[in-house]
């Protein structure tokens, strides 16, 4: 091909920010979100649920670290609807739309990797903590919520914040669902106009952008933020 | 609609005419698994002279390996292998870029090299957290015995490292494994691909991505028990990783 | 304790309505009681399905199924019905639409026997045959000559059955690169990648006519299969919801306005790049918009 048409890309801009940077970002935050609050959740299970629940929620966590998001991406989009019908004794599958699936997915499969985040967090506290906590009569949950785990998320939020780095990354993949996520509108734009070279080195390009910066912002965040033992 | 389970479609013919659904997925498995060891080697290759590269006391070296990890962190891997797989062979001279898209087996060799440069940055993070944990005193020492730069790495420095990122490295390459599923994208039929084409001949959704699970599962069981047998015989009395 | 509280909240909307006087079933019932339909839609199915030049989903078969929405409306008595377009591709549009995440599919599906163990179609509205497009120049010409060659489809088509069937049958050793969209299968003609793309040839003439350069293109004279039927594709064992798509669409083929939205997709410019693919509507066409089918048998269409 002999000729590239940069100008392709100054054509789709709106579309390519506006349909798909949106979509890739709204579901990176909310997923984010979700997912800590989940994944903090299943660490304390671990920590303190009980064998039962602490075996649960282990099996959780390995089983989503041991899959490729690929597949888990194809479970929850084909699977859900059925999964909700059988748990909700509906009489036909339960209707789960694109956004809401990859909502599902991501919260899900990302809160395994920010348990794991928060698990070695609650590690890294010195036991002196609890005990002081427990001298001053506070319960296990008011120590857990008003000693340790702000503290824990003070030390853990650079690692936090590149895990949802990498959740952004991620996102790029529902494009096996045809899904348009940022990397998916830049598809359909290389595919439509035959601007393959055009289009996939400029969404490089913007991924680099986004995720330097951010990374970097993490970094001078980390320093700020450390809690001097 | 309900859902019609056969577990017994695995032991009928596929389509694709090489046997049974079984063996389409056992074959999707192998391609799996030998993608993931090439990725792998290249990715330790090049990751290892990355993370060595940041080390060394000299600017343009750690430049060029910052580059090289920054570069292959930052951009997702998908877009990764469709750079390598669409864009490389437009840009480069037309001979070459028509040898390479001629190539038979060309979503298997791309794969290969795209996640292996992808993990690389990635391994080579881990070998500089290696490098930097060991005490200043090893480097010195190994000047004090008259010993160059590269001898120092070779003889004291990067064996210790190694054995002390071997955990880490462990999940990495469990890592490697997992991110082949990405390749379905260009074309590569693997384990993943294999149980996308099983649901699209035969519609039985949940058999077919069951057994890529359970598949996943086991190769991820086999290589953490694999690398835990590693970490013990490698392991230096006295040291943390012990 | 959540999932019962989920679970309440659930049964709660999935309560029969109360609007309807008779009962309604199956997706007629999900519909009334969602308040909305969702429609398949797929992205590179020229003239059929496709996106326009602003992403949004265009096409002969979309506008048929406008018609069907308009007969839904009037039947469930909803006159603010949502339609929602939601895009799927070759290889989801079966598994979404049994899981119920859309409600019909609109787009370039066959109508075949195979199919037809998992889902229900309407009626016909085109024939088509799976051909194969090579650039001008190669020396491949018929079926046997793609042998030991690299040749791509989409997954989750006919087409890509058809030539899986046709490489194990006749032993050609074909390398089957599989695309994951009708439009990536061309692309990877276009670039060079593979020597042939097989699909059908009404979607082959479409892109070729869109293409940078139409005339450094060949369809072959050589077909996989009998032309056969596309039409709209429906969940199975749900003969109200089949009856009303089936009565929508036979009145607006016998009408004369079967025949304008015909023409207006096939005979005239089309968006987005104003081709005209000039496509008249064939004798067997003109006989099953008489008589409105959804026969899966394509000699049914010959005679």
């Amino acid at each position: 091909m002999t000729g590239f048409d940069w100008g392709v890309i100054w054509r789709s801009l709106p579309y390519l920010f506006l349909d798909g940077m949106r979509f890739s970002l709204t579901l990176t935050f909310l997923a984010a979100a979700g997912g800590v609050v989940l994944g903090t959740g299943i660490a304390l299970l671990r920590l303190a649920g009980g064998r039962v629940l602490g075996a649960v929620a282990t099996g959780y966590v390995n089983l989503m670290r041991s899959l490729p998001l690929v597949l888990v991406i194809f479970w929850f989009y084909f699977l859900v609807p059925y999964i909700g019908q059988w748990a909700t004794g509906a009489s036909r599958p339960v209707q789960v739309g694109a956004f809401a699936s990859s909502l599902l997915t991501f919260t899900l499969f990302e809160a395994a990797y920010f348990s794991e985040i928060v698990r070695a967090g609650i590690g890294s506290i010195p036991r002196g903590q609890m005990a002081a906590g427990f001298a001053l009569g506070l319960t296990y949950r008011q120590v857990m919520g008003s000693v340790i785990l702000p503290q824990v998320f003070r030390t853990m939020l650079p690692v936090l914040l590149t895990q949802t780095i990498v959740l952004f990354q991620d996102t790029s993949l529902v494009y096996v669902l045809s899904i348009t996520d940022f990397m998916g509108a830049a598809s359909k734009v290389a595919q439509r106009d035959g601007r393959l070279v055009e289009m996939y080195v400029f969404a490089a390009v913007i991924y680099f952008a986004v995720c330097y910066a951010a990374s970097q912002g993490v970094r001078r965040l980390g320093g700020r933020i450390a809690i001097i033992r | 609609m309900t859902y019609n389970w056969n577990w017994r479609i695995f032991w009928e013919p596929s389509p694709e005419g090489i046997g049974t659904y079984w063996d389409m997925l056992l074959g999707g498995l192998v391609t799996t698994l030998e993608v993931s060891a090439l990725a792998w080697i290249v990715a330790l290759a090049m990751g290892c002279i990355m993370g060595v590269l940041r080390t060394v006391p000299s600017r343009l070296a750690q430049a060029v390996g910052a580059a090289w990890v920054e570069l292959f962190r930052n951009i997702p891997l998908l877009v990764q292998l469709f750079l390598w797989y669409f864009v490389l062979p437009e840009v480069v001279p037309v001979a070459l870029g028509d040898w390479m898209k001629s190539l038979q087996s060309a979503p298997f060799v791309i794969s290969a090299v795209g996640i292996g440069c992808f993990m690389s940055a990635r391994v080579a993070e881990q070998v500089r957290a290696g490098l930097g944990a060991l005490p200043r005193g090893q480097r010195m020492a190994g000047t004090a015995l008259g010993l160059t730069l590269p001898q120092t790495y070779r003889y004291v420095l990067l064996p210790m490292a190694f054995r002390i990122v071997l955990p880490p490295l462990t999940s990495e390459m469990i890592s490697t494994v997992k991110n082949t599923s990405v390749a379905l994208t260009i074309g590569l039929v693997e384990l993943t691909a294999r149980a996308r084409a099983m649901q699209e001949f035969s519609f039985q959704v949940f058999e077919a991505f069951t057994a890529a699970t359970v598949a996943y599962m086991v190769v991820n069981l086999a290589a953490t028990l694999l690398m835990r047998w590693l970490e013990r015989r490698v392991r230096v009395p006295g040291y943390v990783a012990a | 304790m959540r999932l019962a509280a989920l679970a309440l909240v659930l049964l709660a909307l999935l309560r029969p309505g109360t609007a309807a006087a008779e009962d309604l079933t199956g997706t007629l019932q999900k519909i009334k009681e969602t308040g909305a339909v969702v429609i398949g839609v797929r992205d590179s199915s020229i003239p059929f399905s496709y996106l326009d030049d602003r992403q949004k989903p265009i096409g002969f078969a979309v506008d048929i199924c406008m018609k069907v929405v308009d007969a839904l409306k009037a039947r469930l008595d909803m006159p603010g019905l949502k339609v929602t377009l939601t895009p799927v591709t070759g290889s989801t549009r079966i598994p979404l639409l049994a899981n119920g995440t859309i409600d019909m599919e609109c787009g370039s599906t066959t109508n075949n026997p195979a199919r037809q163990k998992q889902v229900a179609f309407s009626n016909t509205y085109f024939l088509t045959a799976s051909r194969f497009v090579t650039k001008e120049g190669t020396a491949v010409t018929d079926i046997d000559s793609l042998r030991g060659k690299a040749v791509a489809s989409a997954s989750g088509t006919t087409n890509i059955a058809q030539l899986t069937a046709v490489n194990l049958t006749w032993k050609l050793g074909i390398n089957i690169l599989t695309a994951r969209e009708h439009a990536e299968a061309f692309l990877l003609v276009e670039t060079g990648r593979a020597v042939a793309c097989v699909m059908d040839d009404v979607l082959l003439a479409s892109f070729i006519a869109g293409s940078k350069t139409p005339g450094a293109y060949r369809i072959s004279e050589d077909a996989f299969s009998q032309p056969e039927p596309y039409s709209i594709m429906l969940r199975k064992d749900d003969p109200a919801f089949k009856q009303l798509v089936d009565g929508a669409t036979s009145s607006l083929f016998r009408s004369p306005e079967g025949r304008v939205l015909y023409n207006r997709w096939f005979t005239q410019p089309i968006p987005p790049r104003n081709i005209n693919l000039n496509l008249p509507m064939s004798p067997q066409l003109e006989r099953a918009f008489q008589n409105p089918t959804d026969s899966a048998d394509p000699d049914h269409y010959n005679s």
